[in-house]
């Protein structure tokens, strides 16, 4: 399945915009993007090895937190898993 | 340096009109290169934070997906975000600080004072991490650009 990266992470994945993996579910597919790309592993996780608060994870167009099953969730070569940071601000 | 057409340029002030009194917010498609970040396009986006819309934006990471797969499919990247600050200066505060995790891109700010767009002023997220992050005052050039160099 293909991973689209955005762009302040290209830099460790060599530039390119989607990297490709084999995984049966998402949890497997986003190891085998920091086994492959192991320096992307701090941007991606805290030190407790949790995804960083404002990392989401797109399984296609759903928000992996919500899935019933979260990363156990079963994937198909067809799927594609988007990380995207988030966006917000303000002031008081 | 931030690079955009005075089209893109006006769009984005004339989005924080059209919202005041509440923030707009809108992501910057383009290119970046040798510390220029390029904008061909501004696509609007939706303020989820309709419980404080006058000072708080937040764009769902839902539609932010769309966005990233659409520019994609047109051989665009995310460059950067803006939103504006009605009635309140166009710096970055504590807050949108805290909140910005785009490394590289550019933070768009446009003061809206009674509606009506006054400075805009951009700010590039510098830095490698989360932790050694900081906001730099960025340059924006308005000229229009040639098509196609992204
Ligand atoms: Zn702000």
């Amino acid at each position: 399945m293909k991973i689209f990266i955005p762009t302040p992470l290209r830099a460790y994945v060599d530039k390119q915009d989607a990297v490709q993996v084999n995984a049966q579910t998402v949890g497997q597919a986003l190891d085998a993007l920091t086994v492959q790309h192991p320096d992307l592993k701090k941007h991606l996780y805290s030190d407790e090895g949790k995804l960083r608060a404002f990392v989401n994870v797109y399984l296609n167009d759903e928000d992996v937190r919500y899935l019933p099953e979260k990363e156990a969730t079963t994937v198909t070569e067809a799927d594609s898993l988007s990380i995207i940071p988030s966006i917000a601000g303000g002031w008081d | 340096m931030l690079k955009l057409s005075e089209s893109v340029y006006n769009a984005l002030r004339e989005h924080g009109e059209e919202t005041y009194p509440h923030e707009c917010c809108g992501v910057l498609l383009g290119c970046s290169h040798d510390g220029v970040n390029e904008v061909e396009d501004a696509v609007r986006a939706g303020n989820t934070r309709t419980d404080s819309a006058h000072n708080r934006y937040h764009i769902a990471p839902q539609e932010l997906v769309k966005i990233q797969r659409q520019a994609r499919e047109r051989g665009l990247d995310i460059v950067g975000f803006y939103h504006s600050h009605p009635d309140h200066p166009a710096q970055w505060s504590k807050t949108d600080f805290a909140e910005a995790h785009w490394l590289g891109c550019s933070y768009v700010i446009t003061a809206v004072e009674k509606g009506v767009a006054q400075q805009t002023n951009s700010f590039l997220l510098t830095g490698t991490t989360e932790e050694d992050k900081s906001f730099e005052d960025e340059t924006i050039q308005v000229e229009e650009l040639v098509a196609g160099r992204c």
